[in-house]
Order: structure tokens, then sequence, then C-alpha cells
């Protein structure tokens, strides 16, 4: 067994600034560990413009995000094992991982999780029907035409208006296939606005709201769906199925937070994100694992998944130096109107902001951090909704009652 | 005449109001920045639009390379630029920010790499 300082877990936008975090603050001993032969995590394969604002002050693709902080964490000597997937977390910091020269056991003084999210798959969906080919979730679809030059079909249809399907609709669309349509389950979009405008509006590709794929037709290669509007409660509505024929369906019905090694460590999950509970120091409910980006929560975009990586750098810097204040006693919930808030814990000691998801889209809202009849913080949003993460900013909760996160 | 757009410059999606009035001048509102009132005048005159895609490789440890234009391009011209783009070929090694194609179609627009391959070891 090899003794380390602090482990990173994931070389995506949220592992690699930690790592250059935890350098900067004069970590001396910082290692990263990544499961691909490259660094960049999903980066890699979204190839659209659109990262780095906030970041690096311009927009640019995924790909040169990815090739800019790594050049970040090569000047600052950073070291990182590729090629290396962690099979297990123990509680007291051991991590098993399958390297290319065998298994290894490391022991960490502090670990930052940050190994991304997954795609919710048919699966998880639950579409009758054949089970044929040429059926894929957005990002499997995006990997194969960006990274290996593979057309997924020619003529799609996409359910799910998540941004992977939307930024895919528009990708197919230029290298000539047909989009027919994007059909959403919800009311609303799950995209950001400005996807749906550049991804499908310009390109005038159809999105039905309330609406699902109730059925797939075919034997070896899927060749066509049926499709139906769905009422309130989100059920199909009788005698308002249309068929599409196609060749190609592409799933993007969101994403999830990839807890399973948190999980079999024994850290405590959120059922409302699927990620850890954390305290405001990004801290799980393991003393010294940390976690942040997508594998906390699911990100809108990289330079937040940075930015948050970055506390958690700061923070377990703080915990391996041994002044990090951990006392945890107090439960933030999300209350009316909210979906999920994190974080999920706080110690009471200090001042704390909350990013959260509302559940629908409002105007003319305020969100409101309560503890009893107490207001701890509250931010007025001209216009809320799910598909953005929001955050306010709250003052440290006294006493031992539960905090919670509100829409008004 | 009042219409509603989301901005689409930055990930704020602020919602604007445009009122075209009947001189043509518009009055914008909702704006987050000035960016966007000047992208929904353009927007309403001539929108322009960026796009990725990728290039074929010729020698390269990879198959192809990621690319993009440096710059926005009136819509309409998209399909044109990528027809450009299926045309040409690139040598390995490609290293990132290399210049693909030059002015595009007189656009002014560049398409340049967005990823870097090395050449295929032989
Ligand atoms: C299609 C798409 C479009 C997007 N568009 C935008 C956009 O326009 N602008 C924007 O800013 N953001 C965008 N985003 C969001 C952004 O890409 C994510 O928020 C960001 O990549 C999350 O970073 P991360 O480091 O948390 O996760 P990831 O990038 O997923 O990185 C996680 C890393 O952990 C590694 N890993 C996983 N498990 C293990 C293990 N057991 N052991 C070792 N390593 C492991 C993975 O290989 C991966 O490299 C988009 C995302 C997608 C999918
Ligand atoms: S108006 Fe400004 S802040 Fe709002 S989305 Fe456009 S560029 Fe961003």
């Amino acid at each position: 067994m090899e003794n380390r300082g602090i482990v990173v877990i994931g070389a995506g936008p949220a592992g690699l600034a930690a790592a250059v975090k935890l350098r900067r603050l004069g970590a001396e001993d910082v290692l990263v560990i990544e499961r691909e032969n490259e660094t960049g995590g999903i980066l890699r394969q979204c190839i659209h413009d659109g990262f780095g604002l906030e970041r690096f002050g311009k927009s640019i693709s995924g790909p040169e995000y990815a090739a800019l902080l790594k050049s970040e964490a090569e000047e600052l000597g950073i070291e990182c094992l590729t090629g290396t997937s962690v099979l297990e977390i123990s509680k007291d910091r051991t991590i098993t991982a399958a390297s290319p020269s065998g298994v290894v056991e490391i022991h960490a003084e502090a670990i930052i999780a940050a190994a991304g999210c997954r795609e919710r798959s048919r699966g998880s969906i639950m579409i009758p029907g054949e089970r044929p080919a040429g059926v894929y979730t957005a990002g499997t679809a995006q990997a194969y035409m960006n990274l290996y030059n593979r057309m997924p079909g020619r003529n799609a249809v996409i359910l799910g208006s998540g941004d992977i399907g939307l930024i895919m609709a528009r990708r197919l669309t230029l290298e000539g296939a047909k989009v027919s349509a994007v059909f959403e389950l919800q009311d609303h979009p799950n995209g950001l606005e400005r996807n749906i405008v550049q991804c499908l509006d310009d390109y005038s590709i159809p999105l039905y709201l309330s609406h699902t794929v109730t059925e797939i037709h075919g034997k070896d290669r899927i060749e066509g769906v049926t499709v139906s509007a769905v009422d309130g409660n989100l059920r199909p509505i009788e005698g308002t199925e249309k068929y599409y024929s196609c060749d190609t369906l592409i799933l993007s019905v969101g994403l999830i937070p990839d807890n399973t090694i948190l999980e079999k460590a024994g850290v405590e999950i959120d059922p409302s994100t699927n990620g850890a509970v954390v305290d405001e120091h990004l801290m799980t409910s393991i003393p010294g694992i940390f976690s942040a980006g997508n594998m906390l929560h699911v990100h809108d975009l990289a330079d937040f998944a940075s930015a948050e990586a970055e506390a958690a750098a700061e923070n377990a810097f703080l915990y391996a130096s041994g002044k990090l204040d951990t006392g945890r006693n107090l439960s933030v919930v999300p209350g009316e109107g909210v979906s999920h808030t994190v974080p999920g814990r706080i110690t009471g000691h200090g001042p704390f902001t909350a990013s959260l998801r509302v559940r629908k889209k409002e105007r003319g809202k305020t969100v409101e951090v309560r503890q009893g009849g107490k207001i701890l913080g509250y931010r007025f949003f001209p216009l809320v909704i799910p598909s953005q993460m929001i955050s306010v900013d709250a003052e440290a909760a006294a006493g031992c009652e539960n905090v919670e996160v509100i829409v008004r | 005449m009042k219409k509603i757009y989301t901005c689409i410059i930055c990930p704020r999606s602020c919602e604007l109001e445009a009122d075209i009035l009947p001189d043509g001048q518009v009055s914008v509102s909702g704006n987050g920045c000035p960016r966007g009132a000047e992208w929904i005048r353009n927007e309403l005159s001539d929108p322009k639009r960026t796009i990725a895609s990728s290039v074929l490789v010729e020698g390269g440890e990879k198959e192809i390379v990621s690319v993009r234009l440096s710059s926005p391009v009136p819509l309409r011209m998209i399909f044109p630029i990528m027809d450009e783009i299926r045309r040409v070929s690139a040598k390995a090694p490609v290293s990132i920010g290399d210049i693909i194609i030059r002015d595009v179609l007189s656009s002014g627009a560049d398409v340049i790499a967005t990823s870097s391959v090395l050449a295929k070891k032989e």
C-alpha cells in the first residue's frame, strides 16, 4: 500500500480544476486517478462551443477547455494516473484501483471524488416493444460521431429534450441526417433555452412537449416509433398515437450522478440528487472524503463544475492540514417548489450558499432559505426554470432546527 | 410589434422583449447586459451562429479532428460551409488552434482545429 496526500478521482473539468487549485494552495502531494487514457472527461466529446466563459473569459469548445486545464495541470507538475479505474474506497480512505500494471492500493489523507455522471438509459424509462439496434443514449451517439467518426443513422427521432439530445439534433442535421422531431414527456423543455433556439429552431426541428414514445417497432434494426401525447399525470392519452418512421432513436432523458463508488464506501446518498449528501465544505458523511462536479449534482456548465471542485479543494486542503471545522449537525431540505438543494447538511458555524433547482417554470419568484420563522437568505428571480441551476447565499444557522429552501 | 426572444450569447439565457417600432427602430428590455441588445438587433436583421464539426485526418493517430468556426457567420451560410468542411482533410500532426480552412467562403471566419492529433507512429 502506498501512502499519498490528497487524491482526486476523475480528470474532468471538476477533477482537474481541483488538482490545479490544490497545487496553487501549496499542497505538495496531489494525485489524480482517471479511468480513460486521456484527461478531460466528458468535454472531449463536446465539440460545440459555449464552454469557458466563466473560467477562461471566452467561449470555446469542450476539447479546448480540457486542453487548457490539462496544460495548467502539467505546468504545475501534477501526477495523473490515466487508464486507472477506482474500484473501491474504504471508510479509512484507502482506494483500490485497477491500473494497466495491476491492482493498486493507495491510502489518502483526503479524497475528492469527481467521477462525473452517467446517462439514464432505456431501462430507466421503460418503453415497451422490441429491442432492435439503433437505439442510443445521446452521449453514446455523440461519442460515436465526435470521437470515432461513426454516423449513428440517417433518420432520427429524439426522445427527451436534454442538452445532449438538442446538440445531437443539430450535429446530425449538419452532417446530412434527417431529424424528424424531439419529444419531451414533461410540459417544459429539459435543456437550456439557448440550445432550443440554436439547435432546433434554427433548423426547423419541431419540439413536442407532453409527448412520449410508447412503442418501438422493428426486429433487427429500429424501423419506427409510436408517439403519444400525455396527460397531466404523464400518462399516454388514448387516440393520440402517431407513427414516425426512423432508423435511429436517440434518448436524451437526463443525467444522474454516478455514485457507485461512494455508495459502496457507505457515504450517505441524497435520493433527490443521487449524489452524496455533503455539508457546506462539500464533505460527505465520511470525514475526509469530498465530492464535487457532476458526481455531486448535475451541472449546466463545465465552468460551474470546475468552480465547485475548487471549493472542495480548498476544504480538502484544510482538512488534510487538520484545520477544517467538521462539526456537522443541521439538515437543509428542499421545500415548496424546490426539487433538490446542495449542501444537504451544514455545520451551522458559518454562511453557506444553497445551489438548487426549482420544480417548475415561474415568473417573479423569491427563493428563500429559512429556519423556522427566520429567513437566512433570499434572492429574487424574474424567471426560474428547472433547467437552470440557481444559488442563494445564506447566513449561518443557529439552534438545531432544520433549514428549508423554498420558492415563494 | 412586441416579440419575446431568448438571448443565446451566454448561458444566462435572458428573456428579451423586443419592441419593433413603426420606423424600424428596435427597443429592447430584459437584457442582463448590453450584448443582449446588440444580439437581438442582429438577430432581427441577419442572425449569426457558430458551428462545430470534424475533419478527416490523414496519417494520424485518430481518424478525425474536431473543428469549429473562429467567429459567428450568418445562419444562411452554415450549410454551404458544412459542404466545404466535408470536402477537406488535414495532414497529421494537427495542433489545437491550427487553421484548417482560412476565411471559409469569404465569411471572415476560419475553420480551426479544437483538438490535437499526433502523427501515426510507423
Ligand atoms: C452533451 C453535453 C453538452 C454540454 N454542453 C455544455 C456547454 O455548452 N457549456 C458548458 O459549460 N457545459 C456543458 N456541458 C456540461 C459539462 O460538460 C459538465 O458539467 C462537466 O463536464 C462536468 O464535469 P465533471 O468533471 O464533473 O465530470 P466529467 O467530465 O464526466 O468527468 C468525470 C471523469 O471521471 C472519470 N471517472 C469516472 N469514474 C471513474 C473511476 N471509477 N475511476 C477513475 N476515474 C473515473 C471519467 O472517466 C471522467 O474523465 C455539457 C455536457 C454534455 C454531456
Ligand atoms: S443579455 Fe447578456 S447576460 Fe443576458 S443572456 Fe444575453 S449576453 Fe448573457
